[in-house]
């Protein structure tokens, strides 16, 4: 018994002093193995009386299963320290940064056209595109600008020979679309656009994006009411707006549209030269003419048409103070977007 | 325009200050660019005269003057100015008067002599830039009147910017017609004296050229005096015009001009040789302009001439010959109607722009040449004396503009404005405009006036009845519009997801002028017709690009100039070239790349970016079409501009949709770039339409995957072997990748490996090993007849 029992405790010095999982399964053969005291013991049952052999068996089990026990515990918690010790060894800074690729940017003028574009396309507007070298008649002449008149030369004109030019305006667009569609007609024009200029405020190239409505039913009122919603929607706030007569040989009536200055309110700023007000756009009631040239009823069909600098919203809409920036194409400018 | 507010005032005054009134105009179509004080901001400057003017005891250049403002006692003043002399009339600023925000008179003294107030240039009054001396008043200026008050200098010069359709009121009563109506006044301009002749003289005038010049009024003046000078008030008023006073002549014709609003011109008689004709240039027939300009005439410019040779360019510019100077003596003067458009197109042949031109290129009101020549010559009569001959009018009615009759329908206005104006308001506006209305509502009949050359179609009418009520009267309408579905073709590529597509892979978009230095890309894209602009704003920009490379070279020159080391750029956009079928216009999607495929970072080595890069950025966007990779072949390029080891042609159906490559080592070094320099670009046609997904069924059965590993000559390509391989296995041969590629040691020389795994699948049935291996039996042996690869044990 005496045994048996310092056998257990020997053991479970040995067991707790283990320290790794090697030692302990060596601990495991010298006290459960086959070889082991108690297998000795158990062999030597048949030496013992029948009344002792059942007692000295079951201490013997007893005493086993306790080992057993201590071992398993002792290799729980190596395993978990040894565990963690591997997490302690496997673990990494991780405020390095990522790997890889950092993200490029969109121009600020396709950013803000997109942006153009996704409201109309609500609204249903389609987006159209045409070509950039024009006839003097699509730039012109469809447009209700006869040769001699002052609004030719009042846009600086690019030319080419053969009566081909720059467009001046994406105005082409839509007699193009007018001219290939039935109304009613809702699109929207954005692109590039030339005029022989180049100072502080103007670039010889720039962006605008042009819209036409044609219907049975609609009217100033309507255009009033679409581009209000425009620009609530673009600067998402509600903003003062102002409608001042105008002249575009293509629409009559005509109107240029001013907001209240988005920087200062209304207060007056740089920005908006102290005035408190930005003129955003041009627009209009289609002229007849424009639409009898393309063969539209205008009678039947009123329509109204629309026009603006995207550049200009680009750096109204970004704070950005200078036109000319936006084509210099400087990484230092292109990747703030 | 820019006029006098006071001068129209005289003539309409609105219950509206300055500020509101401006508003309001601006409102009106009439908008406002400026306003501006006519003077500095003074007070205490008094109408002074010079009683006498003694050298200062201590200063050369100054003088002491007696001064008297009206007060009993003399002011002493001390001036530097040189023109001071007795009797000469002066604004003085006396003790306490005040310049500007910060300049007080106080008494002083200069150079040990007492000074009691100043005596004014026009540069202290604000009223020039510069003067010369001190500003002489006239001599019947009223002693001890506030200057201010004097010459009215509590005015404002207002400067708007009209509308090429508004000819009207490029004058002082045509603002004032403008202005009455929209504020409900009546209107009365001043009513013109006829000046009866003194003298027999009458022009003999021929109209040759009815077209272009349908009446034409003359008149002979004589014995005029041009020691004269042209009275104050009226140089204030050109002045406040933004017109220099020049000599009496010149300068009534002008005020004539900016109050009526008709041009006028003056010749001097002598020089006239018998008869007026108004008739066509001859060809190559010349003039020298009153500028010295010399102009050789087309036959389409109309010109004033007399029976030997041109005078002046009709409606445009006098000429130098029969110009007014100060030895005149007897003069014509002309007051015509010239048609707009042929007189637009002669200014514009010659790039002349004068006051004249412009009022004439916008309509002149065809029924006011009598009136005007009448107060032209009133004002000269008083000024500069002589004696007036008769009026002569000469006339071709027919050739005058006929006014249209335009229907206007009530309805017409509520339909196009979206807002319902009232009868009465209606008629009251278009009468108001000058125009006469005839029948009764609903519908009108409307006959514009003489002056208004933009009013032709009922739109117009409705348009003036919108400007008058006001655009703020008209409520925001049906803003949001009824929603409309179309179809939109899911085969359509957005231009925004192309975009999106190279920004994921880290590359920035530009925006590049569409025309280029030519010289940049001649070295570029020297096969291919560039489109010379006519008129180009630079060298820089004198060329329609014919590729994205130019612009984007030069932005990235730009960039690398500004300590930038890794550029990646992209732009979309049309290439415009010359063909034989004409011009084309094609949008193409252009990049580069250059310095290392990384920004600098710690995990990955920095290396520089490579053709497979590239060709990697431009395979995810044919990627994107969702047409399969072996629809796309990729051929060593014929590209000028590219590496021709390094550049490959993109096909499509056999067609080349684009180039990608290192930027040919001698073009780098012309352009002086040292850096390798990546380029791609892509017809954005051949990329901007998808193929719809199409579903195949799914096996299944096992796939099988087979590796083999060929030695080939180093100049055959990978895509040859695949081509090979892909043809030979094609009925089980579900997925091909190339995984390795060996140069080098254990290879002979000249010869590479390359690694394919085959990924074999049936669809109706488990693969057998034995037919399996057939399959690569077939494939070894094919690679080996056909490219005599050596399988690699």
């Amino acid at each position: 018994m005496q045994d048996i029992n310092a056998i257990v405790e020997e053991a479970a010095s040995a067991v707790n002093a283990a320290d790794d999982l090697s030692t302990l399964e060596k601990i495991r053969v010298r006290y459960l193995g086959k070889k082991s005291e108690f297998t000795a013991i158990l062999k030597s049952l048949g030496s013992l009386s029948a009344e002792e052999r059942p007692k000295v068996g079951s201490l013997v089990n007893e005493a086993k299963q306790s080992i057993q026990q201590n071992i398993a515990m002792r290799t729980d918690s190596l395993k978990q320290a040894q565990l963690n010790q591997q997490l302690q060894q496997e673990t990494i800074d991780i405020t390095l940064p990522g790997r890889g690729v950092k993200r490029g940017a969109l121009h600020p003028v396709t950013r803000t056209q997109q942006r153009i574009e996704k409201i109309f396309a609500q609204l249903g507007f389609n987006v159209e595109t045409g070509p950039e070298i024009e006839t003097e008649a699509y730039n012109f002449d469809a447009l209700n600008i006869p040769t001699h008149h002052p609004a030719r030369a009042m846009m600086d004109t690019f030319y080419f020979p053969d009566n081909l030019l720059l467009r001046t305006h994406t105005s082409p667009v839509q007699i193009r679309y007018m001219q290939e569609q039935q109304p009613p007609l809702r699109m929207i024009a954005p692109g590039r656009v030339y005029r022989s200029d180049s100072d502080v405020t103007h670039t010889p190239m720039f962006h605008q994006v042009e819209g036409l409505l044609v219907d049975e039913n609609t009217s100033f009122a309507d255009l009033k009411g679409l581009l209000q919603e425009f620009m609530q929607c673009f600067f998402e706030k509600s903003l003062t707006m102002r409608f001042r007569a105008s002249y575009f040989p293509f629409t009559e009536p005509s109107a240029e549209v001013d907001i209240e200055c988005v920087k200062c309110t209304g207060k007056g700023c740089r920005i908006c030269s102290d005035t408190g007000w930005l003129e955003v756009l041009g627009c209009g009631m289609v002229h007849p003419n424009v639409l009898e040239w393309v063969g539209i009823d205008s009678e039947k069909y009123l329509g109204y048409a629309f026009g603006l600098g995207i550049d200009r919203m680009a750096m109204l809409r970004y704070g950005i103070d200078d036109l000319r920036l936006l084509f210099d194409n400087d990484l230092r400018l292109l990747k703030q977007f | 325009m820019k006029f006098s507010e006071t001068w129209l005032r005289e003539h309409i005054n609105p219950a509206l200050d300055t500020n509101a009134l401006a508003e309001q105009m601006t409102q009106a179509g009439l908008q406002v660019d400026s306003v501006q004080a006519v003077a500095a901001d003074f007070s205490n400057i008094l109408v002074g005269q010079v009683l006498s003017v003694e050298r200062h005891p201590d200063a050369d250049k100054l003088s002491v003057c007696k001064v008297t403002v009206g007060d009993e006692e003399p002011l002493q003043i001390v001036c530097g100015a040189s023109n001071v002399r007795p009797e000469m009339k002066v604004p003085t600023a006396i003790v306490g008067a005040k310049i500007g925000k910060d300049f007080k008179i106080k008494k002083s003294k200069l150079r040990g002599v007492q000074s009691c107030g100043m005596l004014c240039s026009a540069t202290e009054l604000g009223l020039a830039e510069t003067a010369n001396g001190i500003y002489e008043l006239p001599q019947d200026a009223p002693v001890g009147q506030d200057v201010r008050e004097y010459l009215q200098l509590d005015d404002t010069m207002i400067d708007v910017e009209l509308t090429p359709n508004r000819g009207d009121c490029l004058s002082i009563v045509g603002l004032a017609r403008d202005v009455a109506v929209l504020n409900n006044l009546e209107y009365q301009p001043p009513i013109i004296r006829s000046i009866p002749a003194s003298i027999d003289d009458k022009p003999s005038i021929q109209l040759h050229a009815p077209e272009h010049c349908a009446r034409y009024v003359g008149r002979i003046i004589r014995g005029i005096c041009l020691d004269a000078t042209t009275p104050l008030w009226l140089q204030e008023r050109l002045r406040r015009s933004g017109i220099r006073s020049i000599d009496p002549v010149v300068d009534v014709t002008n005020y004539v001009m900016l109050e009526l609003g008709q041009p006028m011109h003056a010749f001097d008689l002598k020089m006239i040789d018998k008869g007026i004709h108004v008739r066509l240039a001859a060809q190559k027939e010349t003039l020298t302009l009153l500028d010295d300009t010399e102009l050789t005439l087309s036959s389409e410019d109309l010109v004033i001439a007399d029976d030997k040779k041109a005078l002046a360019l009709a409606g445009v510019m006098g000429g130098l010959h029969s110009g007014v100077n100060s030895d005149t003596q007897d003069i014509l003067l002309e007051s015509a109607y010239f048609a707009a458009e042929p007189l637009a197109l002669t200014a514009r042949r010659y790039g002349l722009h004068t006051d004249s031109s412009h009022r004439y290129e916008r309509g002149v009101d065809f029924s006011l040449q009598a009136k005007a020549m009448e107060r032209a010559t009133e004002l000269l009569l008083d000024i500069v004396g002589g004696q007036a001959g008769s009026v002569t009018e000469t006339l071709e009615p027919d050739a005058l503009p006929s006014l249209p009759n335009i229907n206007v329908r009530h309805s017409r206005i509520e339909r196009v404005l979206g807002y319902e104006v009232e009868t009465a308001n209606v008629v009251r506006i278009l009468q108001q405009l000058g125009m006469k209305v005839a029948e009764e509502a609903p519908q009108w009949s409307v006959i514009p006036p003489s002056y208004r050359y933009d009013i032709r179609l009922e739109v117009d009418c409705v348009e003036e009845v919108g400007r008058v009520i006001g655009y703020d009267q008209i409520p925001y309408g049906q803003g949001l519009l009824d929603a409309q579905l179309k179809p939109v073709p899911e085969e359509n590529i957005a231009h925004s997801s192309i975009r999106q597509l190279l920004v994921d892979r880290d590359y920035m978009e530009a925006i590049t002028y569409s025309f280029v230095n030519n010289a940049i890309q001649q070295v570029i894209a020297p096969d291919v017709t560039a489109i010379q602009l006519l008129n180009p704003i630079s060298q820089d920009m004198s060329v329609m690009r014919t590729s994205m490379w130019p612009g984007l070279i030069q932005a990235m020159l730009y960039n690398l100039n500004r300590q930038q080391s890794r550029i990646r750029l992209f732009e979309l956009g049309l290439c415009f070239s010359q063909t034989k079928e004409g011009i084309q216009q094609v949008p193409n999607i252009g990049g580069l790349c250059l310095g290392p495929k990384l920004d600098e970072q710690w995990a990955s080595k920095a290396s520089p970016v490579d053709f497979y890069d590239i060709k990697s950025d431009v395979q995810a966007l044919l990627v994107m079409t969702g047409f399969a990779q072996s629809q796309f072949q990729w051929q060593a390029t014929k590209h000028t501009a590219l590496h021709p080891g390094q550049g490959a042609d993109v096909l499509k159906e056999g067609k080349i949709i684009g180039h990608v490559g290192a930027l040919h080592p001698a073009i780098k070094q012309k352009l002086g770039i040292k850096a390798n320099l990546w380029l791609f670009e892509l017809n954005l046609q051949a990329i901007d339409n998808a193929q719809l997904p199409k579903f195949a069924t799914l096996s299944k059965y096992p796939a099988i995957r087979r590796d083999i590993a060929v030695v080939i000559d180093e100049k055959l390509t990978a895509a040859e072997l695949e081509l090979i391989v892909q043809q030979e296995a094609s009925e089980l041969l579900v997925d091909l990748t190339l995984f390795d590629v060996y140069h080098g040691e254990n290879l002979p020389k000249g010869q590479k490996s390359i690694a394919l795994g085959m990924l074999l699948q049936h669809s109706e049935r488990t693969l057998q090993d034995g037919e399996v291996n057939d399959l690569m039996d077939r494939v070894v042996n094919k690679l080996q007849q056909e490219m005599g690869a050596v399988l690699r044990e």
